[in-house]
């Protein structure tokens, strides 16, 4: 039962530095993964008024063909 | 190769590492010189070997990266990197712990000891020059070309206990050319520890993957973003303009 504390302190040291850095990561993909969403969102909604806007150019020309 | 996919990893990892545990601490005799403490020996080398392993990738993709110019590789030498620090960091630590009981010492300038500390420093180095210029567009050709020099460190590590005086053990292969573990039980512990490392050092290595490639959709997306925002500025102007004519 000789240097019990040595070999617990080990295996506690790698054990908690994984669970640390595996967390880290989950945390930054998450944040990640929010921004990414709400970047999308915006885009979409721009895009989509972008696309409302369409008809204005054709109707400026079928004025200049009249 | 998602977040599914990285999920299955996961549950690999956490059934093989049980199963690790179970043998280091159960199944393994205690070794009759060392005791308890030559435990340390069943992750410390898993440690060294997913280390290793991390930086010959970092290696390999520095020159994919330097040959192809491609963002992918950049992002995969730096995810591997980090995993390769994190595990060359236990290994030091671990190792200090276990020099402690047994030679009396947490620390001594042995040559493997010494090329393994290069190895930590030469890649703290790397992450440090990342972290600092991130922005540069240099960066990815300057840490591909850091990444590989550094990566030669590792063999100098292996064939450091014949090539100089050291204390510390050969016990994978022997100076003799032998393997030091006579127990069959201790290589099989050895052996899962090895596999239970290697797959949790491939999950951590996506895991990290995933996030350079969510941050560089993320840089990606808000450039679309703002060329959307001026394309759309200047519609409005163009409409203002028609509208005053």
């Amino acid at each position: 039962m000789e240097n019990l504390s040595y070999l617990f302190a080990a295996y506690s040291i790698i054990f908690a530095a994984i669970v640390v850095y595996v967390m880290f990561l989950w945390r930054r993909q998450a944040r990640l993964d929010s921004r990414l969403r709400g970047l999308e969102m915006q885009l979409n909604e721009i895009r989509d008024e972008l696309a409302g806007e369409q008809p204005k150019p054709l109707t400026a020309a079928s004025r200049s063909l009249s | 190769m998602g977040i599914k996919a990285a999920h299955w990893l996961g549950v690999v990892t956490l059934a093989i590492m049980t199963a690790a545990i179970f043998m280091v601490f159960v199944y393994v005799p205690t070794e009759a010189q060392q005791g308890n403490v030559q435990r340390i020996f069943y992750f410390h080398v898993p440690c060294a070997w997913a280390a290793f392993a991390a930086f010959a990738l970092v290696a390999i993709s520095g020159v994919f990266y330097l040959w192809f110019g491609h963002q992918v590789w950049d992002d995969l030498g730096c995810a591997a990197a980090e995993v390769g620090m994190l595990f060359c960091t236990l290994v030091l630590i671990t190792g200090s712990i276990w020099a402690k009981p047994i030679w009396g010492t947490w620390w001594t300038w042995d040559s493997r000891l010494t090329t393994t500390l290069v190895l930590w420093l030469l890649y703290a180095g790397y992450l440090t020059l990342r972290a600092m210029a991130d922005e540069v567009s240099q960066v990815g050709r300057l840490a591909a070309v850091v990444g590989i020099v550094a990566a030669a460190d590792v063999p100098v590590i292996i064939v450091s206990v014949r090539l100089w005086r050291t204390i510390h053990p050969a016990v994978i292969v022997t100076r003799q050319g032998s393997h030091g573990l006579e127990d069959p039980r201790m290589i099989a512990t050895l052996l899962v520890s090895l596999a239970a490392f290697t797959v949790l050092s491939a999950w951590l290595l996506m895991l990290r993957f995933a996030t350079l490639r969510a941050a560089a959709r993320l840089t990606n997306l808000g450039r679309q973003l703002a060329l959307t925002e001026a394309e759309m500025a200047d519609r409005s102007a163009q409409h203002v303009m028609s509208s005053r004519r």
